[in-house]
């Protein structure tokens, strides 16, 4: 039980990074970045490549390198090129099939084989005992976060928030949309690259196929976490991420030991509750005209 | 200070819908001017405010803000030096932002370089004071959303926001129009005040003609994309509203026709 409890709390903390740039981005941008499921796995092949060859702190911060750019890309094909954002998510996310086969040496995988990682690196200090894993996972990710809401009240932060919020008031205000939505797209990359690259170093290992869904896996992880907290500010929605996303896990390692539902079918699941969520708006608004439809009709008929 | 010579701008040329909008449209504003712009319907003055603010680059001539060529200068580049306010009192805040986060937008932005500055304590009590002037209680509300205030509330935000770093010039598009006459004579005021106090060039549309009279140092009329009346000075000191429509009919050969001026008071 123990160990479910720490599992769950490590993965829930290592993909919160992941519900986190979607906040940046779906959030606060207004764009549904479908670069996240590549970028992901680019993330976790450039970390364990750079692993594999003995430096695992460099492939951390090479991996972020490379989710930066391939934030980039998207972004230049949207701001610059005039293609629709989920179209120009999807385009870099093909591509980063190929870039991400490459990372990896050619190979659909790629195991780190009792080599060094972070995480063995920190276990060899004895901070943290037997919840080294656990302390990695969560300082990353706090850390990672307290960046991101400090980001986000500077100068350019609110400018990126702003972008997101109101289109009419960029264009007159000294705002360049092409560098907000730029830099806001890097940076949610980079979010996600993380996640991966410290998922691949935790795991030892990196699939080329380990990253399909996980952007609504995100999405539904900020959605769980929104429920729980409310909408309001970007602190809020930044720890709303971190808790949603441990929710997740622990409802994902529920139906892992009970078997209540079979665990393929999880993908189903997150897909309708996010699905849901995301059309609750248009299903309450319906509700209540069915509601006045009905009580018009019992006030006029009588 | 602002230096229009002959601009042109044709909207779908070629087409059937082809429309003239300014047709070589000269203007020049000394510093701490401030005009009103009148004009019927389709005079192009909106078309005017897009031209000198950057939403389009125009076809012929130049523009010049302060001794600098601004004709082909980004919208965004060009809106650090120029402040503007329009009709709709949604479109110059973000809602989902604080009142203070939406005044540190504005006013960081005039602070150049470091794009990684946050809002200090002491530009905290600043924007205080400046929202007290409003006189709208938004002082006691700065970590609230802008979405929960009023429309008036929020034109007189973004007027805040426009001059709080005062602009080389101003451009009013009917910021007034939308609001209920209370608070429309109130975002008038402080809209007179802000201006007189910071010394801010200011071109203003309205169609209000008492207003256009009333207001500022000098009243254009415009018709077809052309300006069709200038007066200031003593000659503007002793005209009323009829002397205006009757001039604006020798000037534009035709009637006045903008329903929305005759039918106002």
């Amino acid at each position: 039980m123990l160990i479910i409890t720490q599992t769950a709390l490590e993965l829930g903390f290592l993909y919160a990074l992941v519900a986190m740039a979607l906040f940046l981005s779906y959030r606060i941008l207004d764009i549904a970045d479908l670069t996240t499921d590549g970028c992901f796995v680019l993330g976790a092949a450039v970390s364990v490549t750079v692993t594999a060859a003995g430096h695992p702190i460099l492939g951390i911060f090479a991996a972020l390198l490379a989710g930066a750019c391939a934030g980039f890309v998207t972004a230049f094909l949207q701001t610059k090129l005039g293609v629709p954002s989920i179209l120009a998510g999807i385009v870099t996310n093909t591509g980063l099939y190929t870039v991400n086969l490459m990372a990896m040496g050619w190979k659909s995988n790629q195991s780190l084989l009792g080599g060094k990682t972070v995480f063995t690196m920190l276990r060899e200090t004895g901070i943290g005992g037997d919840w080294y894993e656990l302390l990695l996972a969560a300082s990353v990710t706090i850390l990672a976060g307290l960046l991101l809401v400090l980001f986000l009240s500077t100068r350019m932060g609110l400018s990126i928030r702003a972008t997101g919020d109101n289109p009419d008031m960029v264009r007159a205000s000294s705002l360049n949309p092409s560098f907000t939505v730029t830099v806001g797209l890097c940076l949610a990359n980079v979010l996600t690259a993380l996640s991966g690259a410290v998922v691949g170093q935790y795991q030892k290992t990196v699939d080329i196929n380990s990253g399909t869904g996980i952007v609504v896996i995100g999405l539904a992880c900020l959605i769980i976490g929104e429920t729980l907290l409310g909408r309001r500010s970007v602190k809020k929605g930044v720890i709303a991420a971190i808790l949603g996303s441990i929710v997740y896990r622990f409802i994902y390692a529920i139906v892992f030991y009970t078997k209540i539902v079979p665990v393929e079918c999880l993908k189903l699941l997150t897909a309708v509750i996010v699905a849901l969520a995301i059309a609750a708006p248009s299903i309450r608004k319906w509700a209540t005209f069915q509601k006045r439809k009905m009580t018009a009709k019992r006030k006029g008929g009588a | 200070m602002l230096d229009i010579q002959g601009i042109s701008k044709t909207f779908n040329p070629g087409t059937v819908n082809e429309k003239k909008a300014l047709s070589s449209l000269s203007l020049h504003l000394d510093e701490g001017d401030f005009v009103t712009i009148v004009g019927s319907n389709g005079a192009g003055k909106s078309t005017l405010f897009n031209a000198i603010a950057g939403s389009f680059y125009v076809d012929e001539g130049s523009i010049s803000l302060a001794g600098s060529d601004i004709t082909f200068m980004p919208e965004h580049e060009r809106s650090r030096r120029i402040g503007r306010l329009f009709q709709d009192p949604l479109c110059g805040t973000a809602p989902s932002m604080t009142i203070e986060e939406n005044l540190a937008l504005a006013y960081l932005r005039a602070a150049h370089g470091n794009p990684f500055r946050c809002i200090s304590k002491k530009d905290k009590s600043f924007f205080a004071e400046q929202l007290k002037q409003l006189d709208m209680g938004l002082e006691d509300r700065m970590k609230n959303p802008v979405g929960l205030l009023s429309g008036g509330q929020r034109q007189a935000l973004t007027l805040l926001m426009a001059t709080m770093v005062p602009p080389q010039l101003l451009l009013l598009d009917e910021h007034t129009a939308a609001l209920d006459p209370a608070t429309a004579e109130k975002v008038l005021d402080l809209t007179r005040r802000v201006v007189a106090e910071s010394h801010i060039t200011c071109l203003m549309v309205t169609h209000n003609m008492h207003q256009a009279l009333e207001l500022g140092n000098r009243t254009l009329m415009m018709a077809d994309g052309h300006i069709v009346l200038d007066v200031s000075g003593s000659e503007r000191a002793g005209m009323g509203v009829d002397d205006l429509i009757a001039r604006f009919k020798a000037g534009a050969g035709h009637e006045l026709d903008n329903d929305r001026i005759l039918l106002s008071e």
